[in-house]
This record gives C-alpha cells, sequence and structure tokens, in this order.
C-alpha cells in the first residue's frame, strides 16, 4: 500500500518537473525569436540553387549557426561580424531555407533558392499507340528541371515540334505555368512514327508515339473451291484512310451450308487474313474483324 | 463371456464385408440403373449384361487393362491392347492424361437373349473439375458370357509430313531500371466489354457478355463484376476465370460469363463491370477451326451445340476449350456455355466437342459464336 502511495508521488513530481522545463523552453524560444526579430543578420537575396551565397552578421564573438532547407540541416561555428560563406553544395535544393545563429539568444532569418536554370526536360506523351485520324488523340506534358532536379517554375518558353508520316511538321511555342506546359493535337492520316520533340533553351527531349491503323473499312472477301472445301481469302485489309490493317489482326471467316456452320479466327499475314473451310452444297461465307463486318460471298454447289 | 464381443465384431465384419462386396454393380436406388465406384467387383459371373458391362467397367476403372482388354469381343484385328489403353487413359498431354474414373451409371437401352445395349454415363475427375461422358456399348453373349464388343478403331497415327509455320508473334521487351522517366512507357491494350447481360439461372445469378480487344497488339483479359443491392452495399464479386479466352489477339471478341452462385438477380440493383487488360506475349498460331457447328438435341434430350475443331496448324493443342455464346433474334447475348475436348487435338486433325445450353433458353437461341482456347504443354 505505502509503496503504491510512494510510486504515486514520484510520478506526480516527473509531471510537474516535465511540465516547468516544457514552459521555461517554451518562453526561452519565444524570447529568443522576439528577439530575432530584432536581429542584424541579412539574408542572401536572389540566391539560385548551385551557386554560393552568404550571410552577413553584425556583432562579435562566436556563434554557433544554423541552416534548415528543403533537404538539408547544417549546425557550424562562425564569428560574428563576418559573412557567413554558404556553398553551393549547401544551396542545391531549391526552396524555403532558415538561418538561425545563436550566441546567448538566437536570431534567425529566411531566405528563398530559386531553381537554375533548366538541363533537363522531363516530357510525358500519351498514349503510345495511337489510331490514325482521331481529334486530339496525342498530348504531351513538360516540366523543366534543373541539374539539381528542382522544378523550374519561372515561365519558360517550351516549343513542341511534331513530325511524322502524315502529319505536316508543326511547331507550338507554349510558356509553363508553374513549372508545366502541355499540348494536345490531333492523329495524322498515316500510320507509323510520329516524333514529337520538347525543347527549351539549348535541352530537347524526344518521344515517339506509334500511329497505327484504326479498325477495317469495307472487309472484303474472295473465296474459291478445293479439294478440302472452300479457300477464302480477304482483299488487302485497309482502314478507312487507307493504311494497311497490322499483321496478328483476327478476321473471322463464317460458312453456312445445310450441314452447318463452320468458323475460323484467322490472323493477317502481310495485309491478307485466309481460311480453310469445309462445308458443301451452297455456301454463304461473310467475314468480320472486331465489330466490323466485312462482304457476304456465295459460292455454289460444284 | 469376455471373448463373446471379439466374436461377435468378426462375425459383425465378415458379415458386412460380403453384404458390401456383393452390392457392387447393384442399383443404388434406380431400378435399372447399374453404377459402379471404387470398390472392387468380385463377381466374375458375366451372367447379365449389366453384370458384364460391370465386370469390364470395374477393370478399366482399376486400370487392369489386361483383363479389360482380353475380356471385351473385338470386331477389327487392327484393335490392340495399346490402342485400347489409350482410348481410356488419353495421349499427348490431353485432359484425358490428367483424369481418372470416378464412377459411372448404366441404363440399359434394349437386350435380348444374344445382344443387349447399355448406355453409360462416365464420371471423371479432372484438373478442370469434375466432367461427365455418355458412351454407348453393345454386348453379345458369347460362350454363355456377355461380353462388351469394343469396335473402336484406333486413332490414326499423323503422318509424318512439314508444316511451314510463319504466324506473327509478339515479344515483350522491357525497358530497364536506369530509362528517364516517360521515355519507354507502353499503354496497356485497349479492351472494351461489347455487351453484358445478366439473368437468373438454376445456380444463381449469371453476368455473361463479350468483350473486344480494340488495339493492334495482344492483351491478356479478365472481367471482374460486382453485384451492388439496393443500398448500394456489394453482394458478391467474381471473376470470370476460365469461361473467356483470356488472350485476345488484335480484334478478336471472346464470350465471357461470370456465375454468382446462390445469388437471386431480385436482390440486385447494380452490377458494376471491370475489364482488366494487359500486354502479353503472344502468337497467333495454333489457328483452330470450329467445323460443322449444329444446334442439336443429343440422345439423353439435352440441347448442344456441337461440331468438330480442326487444327490447322503443326503443333499439337493438348488440352482444346471451347467457349460459345448464344444470341437470341435481336443480336442479344442470352447464353455463354464452355466444354473442354478431353483428346489432345494433333495437327491437322480434328476433334468433335458438344457443350450444352439449358432448356429454358435453348428456345430463344438463333445465333452463335464459337471461339477456342488452348492449352499447350510447352507454352506457359
Amino acid at each position: 500500500m505505502s509503496s503504491s502511495t510512494n510510486t504515486v508521488c514520484t510520478s506526480h513530481k516527473l509531471q510537474r518537473g516535465l511540465w516547468l522545463s516544457t514552459l521555461a523552453l517554451c518562453l526561452c524560444i519565444a524570447g529568443a525569436m522576439a528577439y530575432a526579430q530584432d536581429a542584424d543578420l541579412r539574408a542572401p537575396s536572389g540566391a539560385v540553387a548551385g551557386n554560393p551565397a552568404s550571410i552577413a552578421t553584425t556583432g562579435g564573438g562566436t556563434a554557433t549557426f544554423y541552416l534548415v532547407g528543403p533537404s538539408i540541416a547544417v549546425k557550424r561555428d562562425v564569428k560574428l561580424g563576418e559573412e557567413i560563406a554558404l556553398s553551393a553544395k549547401e544551396l542545391q535544393s531549391a526552396g524555403k531555407y532558415v538561418a538561425i545563429v545563436c550566441s546567448g539568444s538566437c536570431r534567425s532569418v529566411g531566405f528563398f533558392v530559386a531553381p537554375a536554370k533548366p538541363v533537363n526536360l522531363t516530357f510525358l506523351v500519351h498514349p503510345s499507340r495511337a489510331p490514325v485520324g482521331q481529334p486530339n488523340m496525342v498530348s504531351g506534358v513538360a516540366l523543366p528541371f534543373d541539374e539539381f532536379h528542382n522544378l523550374v517554375l519561372a515561365p519558360a518558353p517550351v516549343d513542341f515540334q511534331i513530325a511524322g508520316a502524315g502529319v505536316a511538321p508543326t511547331s507550338h511555342r507554349v510558356s509553363t505555368q508553374n513549372g508545366v506546359a502541355w499540348f494536345h493535337t490531333n492523329s495524322g492520316r498515316s500510320a507509323g512514327a510520329l516524333q514529337i520533340t520538347a525543347s527549351i533553351n539549348d535541352v530537347s527531349t524526344r518521344r515517339v508515339v506509334q500511329q497505327v491503323a484504326s479498325d477495317p473499312c469495307s472487309l472484303r472477301i474472295k473465296g474459291q473451291r478445293n479439294d478440302k472445301g472452300f479457300m477464302v481469302e480477304t482483299e488487302p485489309v485497309r482502314d478507312c484512310t487507307g493504311n494497311p490493317v497490322p499483321d496478328g489482326t483476327i478476321v473471322t471467316f463464317t460458312a453456312k451450308d445445310a450441314q452447318g456452320m463452320d468458323t475460323v479466327d484467322a490472323p493477317i499475314k502481310k495485309g491478307i487474313a485466309r481460311a480453310q473451310l469445309k462445308g458443301s452444297g451452297t455456301v454463304t461465307i461473310s467475314a468480320a474483324s472486331g465489330v466490323v463486318m466485312g462482304n457476304e460471298l456465295r459460292l455454289g454447289a460444284q | 463371456m469376455r471373448s463373446a464381443l471379439p466374436i461377435l465384431l468378426v462375425v459383425v465384419t465378415v458379415l458386412l464385408m460380403a453384404v458390401g462386396l456383393t452390392a457392387v454393380g447393384r442399383p443404388h436406388g434406380t431400378v435399372g440403373i447399374v453404377s459402379g465406384s471404387a470398390l472392387p467387383g468380385f463377381n466374375s459371373n458375366a451372367n447379365t449384361p449389366e453384370q458384364g458391362l460391370a465386370n469390364f467397367l470395374i477393370d478399366v476403372q482399376r486400370r487392369n487393362w489386361d483383363r479389360a482388354f482380353s475380356s471385351v469381343e473385338r470386331t477389327n484385328d487392327s484393335v490392340n491392347e495399346h490402342a485400347f489403353i489409350q482410348e481410356w487413359t488419353g495421349s499427348d498431354g490431353g485432359l484425358r492424361s490428367f483424369s481418372s474414373l470416378e464412377s459411372y451409371d448404366a441404363r440399359p437401352l434394349h437386350a435380348t437373349d444374344t445382344e443387349a445395349q447399355m448406355r453409360v454415363r462416365f464420371h471423371w475427375s479432372t484438373p478442370v473439375g469434375p466432367m461427365e461422358d455418355v458412351r454407348d456399348f453393345r454386348l453379345v453373349h458369347r460362350a454363355n458370357k456377355w461380353k462388351v464388343v469394343w469396335d473402336e478403331l484406333p486413332v490414326p497415327n499423323v503422318p509424318s509430313q512439314v508444316i511451314p509455320v510463319n504466324y506473327l508473334r509478339w515479344d515483350l521487351v522491357t525497358g530497364g531500371a536506369g530509362e528517364q522517366w516517360g521515355s519507354g512507357n507502353v499503354d496497356a491494350p485497349h479492351v472494351r466489354i461489347v455487351s453484358m447481360n445478366a439473368v437468373d439461372s438454376a445456380q444463381g445469378a449469371v453476368v455473361m457478355g463479350e468483350v473486344v480487344n480494340e488495339d493492334t497488339i495482344p492483351a491478356f483479359v479478365n472481367v471482374q463484376s460486382t453485384l451492388v443491392d439496393a443500398s448500394g452495399n456489394a453482394i458478391d464479386d467474381e471473376s470470370s476465370f476460365d469461361k473467356i479466352l483470356h488472350v485476345l489477339l488484335p480484334k478478336q471478341v471472346s464470350p465471357y460469363r461470370i456465375d454468382f452462385p446462390n445469388v437471386s438477380l431480385s436482390k440486385v440493383k447494380n452490377v458494376h463491370m471491370d475489364v482488366k487488360a494487359t500486354l502479353v506475349p503472344a502468337s497467333s498460331d495454333p489457328v483452330i477451326g470450329v467445323m460443322n457447328q449444329k444446334l442439336d438435341t443429343d440422345a439423353q434430350g439435352r440441347s448442344v451445340l456441337h461440331g468438330e475443331l480442326l487444327n490447322q496448324s503443326g503443333e499439337t493443342v493438348n488440352i482444346p476449350h471451347v467457349i460459345a455464346s448464344f444470341y437470341d433474334n435481336n443480336g442479344k447475348v442470352v447464353w455463354v456455355s464452355d466444354g473442354y475436348v478431353q483428346r489432345a487435338l494433333p495437327p491437322q486433325e480434328s476433334a468433335p466437342f458438344a457443350v450444352e445450353i439449358p432448356k429454358s433458353v435453348a428456345g430463344k437461341v438463333q445465333n452463335f459464336h464459337v471461339v477456342v482456347n488452348q492449352y499447350s504443354l510447352h507454352q506457359s
């Protein structure tokens, strides 16, 4: 019983001590911050990422210097009255920094480090495959970064150049907004590679969009009898703008006769799909690719 | 008195064994139907067609091939024991090679003093689930015994030949880890559900339809469906599992069916559909033709779609899988059936298939579309 009482008393003492310590610390920090506002610490103006800068101080004696930035925290001894040199490495990340000098009391000053000039352009283009002849099918986003991977937020002109089969070479100049520039464009009329280049200053990045044929257009078939039944084949399969539909595309052939129905899913090879069908007597043959239907062919009995 | 209990136990055990052994091949409940199972049959006297068939099938079930083959009446000298065994155990990595005969039900069709015909429904256990197979047997009375007539001709050997194969194949090359952001993105294939229909069936709700690969590259496709009740809560979430052609080549259309066992559509307010497509390496070989498709009624009065699969390529298809969609006169998918073909499909050879249509939809069916999924042992 007595042991329990002692424990409670000790706990109360500890809590009171902690509370008083916290209060004292808060008062100190508040005092220091209030004092720091009057301190003569001069922040660097126009600091740029990756470039050295300095902070001017007044007074005399030694002090402890703290630098807290987006990806850095530094502590070192400095002499008051002299400039505090900040190395290029310490200022690689763009963003808000706080410099604190403590000598008896603490003084602080904040400053902003801007990104350096763009040396890298991240360029995202969508989609990687685009059917031909579609409005606003291709879009791209460019983000300029400096050599330290800081997003360059200052407005800068980005040139988008588009060239490829079936597309007249075009160029758009777009200014970045909050570090982003973007564009939309139609896909061309011919299948093939669409080269898209984004450039800013001397930096350029290239992406390729594969323009592919659209759905087959006017799928036409022809056929003839052979010893196994019917050999049926399509005419060269093209989309509505005349591009050959890629090899491997499936064409479904269907043959109906009095005995039943035959179907073969045949892939296009060298632009033409072929299938061997059975069937006897008068046979009606049709073809489809995806949701596109072709013509119907009636082959009579031999 | 102390030895009475062990003696009693021994006597009861012997009696039960005798009852159990003599009960093999006897009907379980339905008069005229002989059923078999894994229990050994010892009655070698084939005094009736039922007993003659039961003895034969028990030997087959126990893979006692020498005795089974010697007991049959052969009508053709070209039938040898190897071909007989292959008929039951399959070959070339077909589904039958991985199956075992679980049980059977035999029913007499007609019988005279010298000849009988029996219909047997086989119950196979297979890696893709239980399967049924119906086969008619003719039996003849020879030397005071009933014998099964074995007139099954051996599967002809595929002649040696050279079949040029130059179908397109798609391989997938992935970029390295050090690649610049956005430089190597390849979009997933564009796949679209073109139709969907939800119906109630005897087993529960069924969601079915068709899906098409609209892209120019192959896609691995899976369709998922979530049933949602009136308060917005999900009742069940299922996928198409094997009732879909998973690898869809460009512009290829596949039926899909998603079963929700023990769920009634009356409780369902919404159906959420989701199709997932991934870019995969694929080949457009083998091409399998579906020949002589016809809607018919089988010997048991069921509506079936039957036909023949013709392997038009140069490689063996180990396990062909048929998926058929059935349409009404408005072109709406009213049912999707599937079935595995138990035998491997050698190059340039054909094999019959049949898929069942439920009676409730058989009358509505106006048209159908069959696709063939294939599993080959040398392909992943």
